[in-house]
């Protein structure tokens, strides 16, 4: 620099000082960009990630293990009488002809701790199934069946690889004893993983392996059918009002902030509200889908009513004209020509408010949807379950099976709404109209 | 249920409304030759009987509905013994009824079953089926009465298309009033249960208590359950949570968003846009899932393996997660605000000879930045109520800390806690969670009026 004044022959151009700075210009833009690329490329990668980790911990819980047993059904000990009456047959022992199976196929178990343990290897909920499956066909009276018998969760999980067999003895939940009998019967080709049709019939249990959510997903089902029946006509009636009729004034003004705002409320407000309102001054009985329904109906409202909005006013004023200047009432401008039109975009709204209740947890909580059910509900009035509310529960149990289902019933949410934005996303391809 | 064959049976009642309406304005037009002496079309008429026939049946029953529960527990408690209710708080009585009530249909009783409470179960349930058959006949009669008036009145110069069109655009105001009851609902449930709370503790005590340990003492004596509601730890560890969360979200959350405006192909951003926005569509639960059993035990081993000491539920873990939840949100709201800056800046701005990143930096995002601002305020009113990440993956214990390593409670968290636990009604403990619940719906509201506010008000500007 100071050679440079020292010269003071030329005057210094602006170009001069302009390329002078290029190359840092250039630089500092290069930087900006790539700072740009790698925020873009870890939102990707946490859409990844997230994927990733729970299709890898979820994938192996729709197959469960099941042990191929020599069982016997004695006909002197289960229907003595021969009358084949099916609440006698009911009330057999099937857990004393599971174990009696069993050992025959260790003979050599004779001390009362390793018994214990052999009898560790079944399911709990073994005899139920297999219960069921001679009520169903009582000509099994008498003969001998090799039945597969659904196993406990922890096997499951050993024969899923899910459990160190180099962990120290006391650190894992099987004995070296166990996992030699398991191998065993490996080798006998009397382990296999079958596909696990209880995960999607089944309630939910105690026991991983007999636990489904096939009452969530109906307490899911009942609870969003009631929230469309009551959200949908609620909401187009609301923005046809608002969009097409409403006088602009200091109420319609009031009317439309508070939407705009419900909105953005937290949605644990709105099962206060539920706990409040409903379930304590209205006397709805608390846990159904019915109370479900109308919190989150409250919830989805303002979704439905803006999208709606937004349908109606893409609508051009030449079809209200056209049917006005033919005689229709404005009710029958409405109704008869500009809601068909407006009726995909509608659509799209509901369907996105329907996906967001469907993944609703937190106002579901306060209304006491966590009680710990069994049965599969029938109606809107049981008691119920809703699908994430079933994932947050399991996610609390500490059994390693519990962690494989949990996840495989967040992919089966994740199934449910993929295939509800799908729904709205061609709903919208499909019907959209450039005016 | 009987509730539900009355829906149905008022469904039926109103299709058939609907036939004998229309048929008997045809009838009284002088036959289907006449229909143009008819006011309106047939239809209308039918339509006319049938909101007769049905509305106000379906407005009684609604009514009953929801307020038969309260009249049958008034009467059964007041014919209970009066000796049984002495000395009983409110709270008691509420217990004592639900026995009844679960007694009467058969569900399990909390306490001994004395031969009053059996009586009274039994006066309960004879009651409710009184009122049952009761409502059914009260219904019916009215959907009759109604159906006849709408005959009568049946006659061709009656404007019924003007008089459906009335009814239904009431019952188009009636729905756009729901909007107003709800927050008028929120406000009324939550305030009337915080003053009933602050009866019991001082807001003093509340708003600037530094301890949290809502645990009520069941009897006199008992040691170490005092019960505090100071709700300063609660506070700052909301609001460390959500910090850590913006700092997640909005850095990347902005800098994608003017990636993908400014920089990217638009083949890229038509895959990278939808991709990041399945972020924003993905359940909360499963945020806490993968919080709780991924994320948090991968920073524990972490600091572990660098000599920290992390809890396992670290207010890291959480805010993390919270942020990634967050990201879409934050980069769908500034890329619309980004693409409302006219086009016109950035010619100016390169005719200048502004390289691209100068022209975002010096140009862009000055005039952006309100729109920006309202999209983050709208973005940490999220964090603030956002619930099932941190029920999941944050803890319960109440430290007042700035470590986000340490374990931190949040208002949400209290609340689900407070409220999902064993329940008793009108004790401090589940009041404060509607205190909480209160302070909660207070803050994010005004955050969201301040935030759409400048929205909207930066929108008009280049509009």
């Amino acid at each position: 620099m100071n050679s440079e004044a020292g010269e003071g022959a030329r005057p210094r151009r602006t170009i001069d000082v302009v390329n002078a700075s290029l190359k840092r210009r250039y630089a500092k833009e290069r930087r900006f960009r790539r700072l740009g690329a790698t925020a873009v490329a870890l939102g990707l990668a946490f859409v990844v990630l997230l994927f990733a980790d729970i299709i890898l911990k979820g994938y192996t819980a729709f197959q469960q293990t099941y042990i191929q047993i020599p069982v016997s059904f004695p006909a002197e000990a289960i229907d003595p009488e021969g009358t084949r009456d099916p609440e006698v047959i009911g009330d057999a022992n099937y857990m004393a002809f599971i174990r009696e199976g069993l050992r025959g196929l260790f003979p050599e178990v004779t001390q009362r701790r390793d018994k214990r343990q052999l009898k560790g290897l079944i399911s709990v909920g073994a005899a139920q199934l297999v219960r069921e499956r001679v009520l169903a066909d009582p000509s099994l009276i008498g003969s001998t069946q090799a039945l597969w018998i659904l196993a406990d969760d922890d096997i499951d999980m050993l024969v899923k690889g899910h459990i160190d067999r180099h962990a120290p003895e006391g650190a894992r939940r099987v004995s070296d004893q166990v996992i030699g009998w398991v191998d065993r019967l490996e080798a006998q080709g009397r382990v296999a993983k079958r596909f696990n049709t209880i995960f999607f019939t089944h309630g939910t249990s105690r026991e991983p392996e007999l636990a489904g959510i096939a009452g969530a997903l109906m307490g899911s089902f009942y609870t969003l059918l009631l929230t469309l029946i009551l959200s949908f006509p609620i909401g187009v009636g609301a923005a046809i009002y608002l969009e097409e009729f409403a006088p602009k004034n200091r109420w319609t003004d009031l009317i439309e902030v508070n939407i705009n705002n419900l909105a953005a409320v937290p949605s644990i407000v709105f099962g206060l509200l539920g706990l409040a309102v409903f379930i304590g001054f209205f006397g709805v009985p608390r846990s159904t889908p019915l109370v479900a329904a109308l919190v989150l109906t409250l919830m989805t409202l303002p979704t439905v009513i803006i999208s709606s909005r937004a349908a109606l006013k893409s609508v051009p004023p030449s079809i209200r004209e056209a049917a006005l200047g033919v005689g229709a009432s404005p009710l029958q401008t409405q109704l008869h020509h500009v809601l068909p039109l407006a009726m995909p975009g509608m659509l799209t709204g509901t369907i996105l408010g329907m996906a967001q209740a469907l993944g609703e947890t937190a106002p579901l909580l306060m209304i006491g949807m966590i009680a710990f059910i069994v049965d599969i509900p029938g109606g809107f009035t049981d008691s119920a379950t809703v699908l994430p509310v079933q994932i947050f529960l399991w996610a609390d149990s500490p059994e390693r099976g519990f962690v494989e289902r949990t996840s495989a019933a967040i992919i089966v949410l994740l199934a449910f709404l993929f295939v509800m934005n799908l729904a709205a996303v061609l709903l919208r391809r499909r019907f959209e109209r450039r005016w | 249920m009987q509730a539900w064959t009355l829906v149905v049976f008022l469904l039926a009642t109103m299709a058939v409304a609907y036939h004998l309406g229309r048929k008997r304005a045809i009838v009284r037009a002088g036959g289907a030759s006449r229909i143009k002496d008819l006011h309106s079309l047939p239809a209308y008429y039918g339509l006319y009987a049938a909101l007769w026939a049905g509305l106000p049946a379906l407005l009684l029953m609604g009514l009953w509905v929801g307020l038969q529960d309260q009249i049958l527990i008034t009467l059964v408690t007041a014919s209970l013994p009066p000796e049984m209710l002495e000395g009983l708080s409110d709270g008691r009585v509420g217990l004592l009824i639900n026995d009844i009530k679960n007694l009467a249909t058969g569900n399990i009783v909390s306490m001994d079953v004395t031969p009053a409470i059996q009586v009274a179960a039994e006066q309960y349930t004879r009651l409710r089926g009184i009122f049952q058959w009761a409502m059914w006949l009260a219904v019916a009669a009215v959907a009759i009465g109604g159906l006849s008036f709408a005959w009568a009145s049946t006659e061709p110069r009656m404007r019924a298309r003007n008089r459906v069109e009335g009814a239904v655009k009431v019952m188009m105001i009636v729905f756009s009033s729901i909007a107003i009851l709800t927050t008028l609902g929120i406000v009324l449930s939550v305030v009337f249960e915080s003053l009933r709370f602050f009866d019991q503790v001082s807001p003093l005590e509340f708003f600037f208590g530094t301890r949290w340990s809502p645990q009520i003492a069941l009897r006199a004596d008992q040691v170490g359950a005092s019960g505090a509601f100071g709700a300063i730890p609660l506070f700052t560890g909301t609001l460390m949570v959500s910090v850590i969360a913006m700092l997640v979200a909005v850095p990347i959350g902005l800098l994608s968003a003017i990636y993908l405006s400014e920089y990217a192909a638009r083949r890229v951003r038509a895959l990278a846009k939808p991709v990041i926005e399945v972020l924003a569509g993905i359940p909360t639960v499963v945020y806490g899932f993968f919080a709780a059993l991924t994320v948090a035990p991968f920073i524990r081993s972490l600091g572990a393996s660098l000599g920290l000491d992390v809890a396992s539920e670290s207010a890291l873990a959480a805010g993390l997660v919270m942020g990634i939840m967050i990201i879409p949100f934050v980069s769908s709201l500034s890329d619309d605000v980004i693409n409302a800056v006219p086009q016109s800046l950035r010619d100016g701005s390169y005719a200048l000879g502004a390289t691209q990143s100068e022209t975002i930096r010096r140009v862009i995002l000055p005039a952006a930045l309100p729109g920006i601002v309202g999209g983050v305020l709208l973005a940490v009113s999220r964090a603030i109520g956002e619930t099932m990440i941190v029920v999941m993956a944050a803890g319960l214990a109440a430290n007042l800390t700035a470590n986000p390593l340490d374990s931190v409670t949040t208002v949400t968290v209290q609340i689900v806690t407070l409220l999902t636990g064993d329940q008793e009604f009108d004790s401090a403990k589940t009041l404060a969670a509607f205190a909480l619940g209160l302070t909660l719906f207070l803050v994010t509201l005004s955050l969201n009026v301040i935030a759409l506010t400048v929205v909207r008000k930066y929108r008009e500007q280049y509009e």
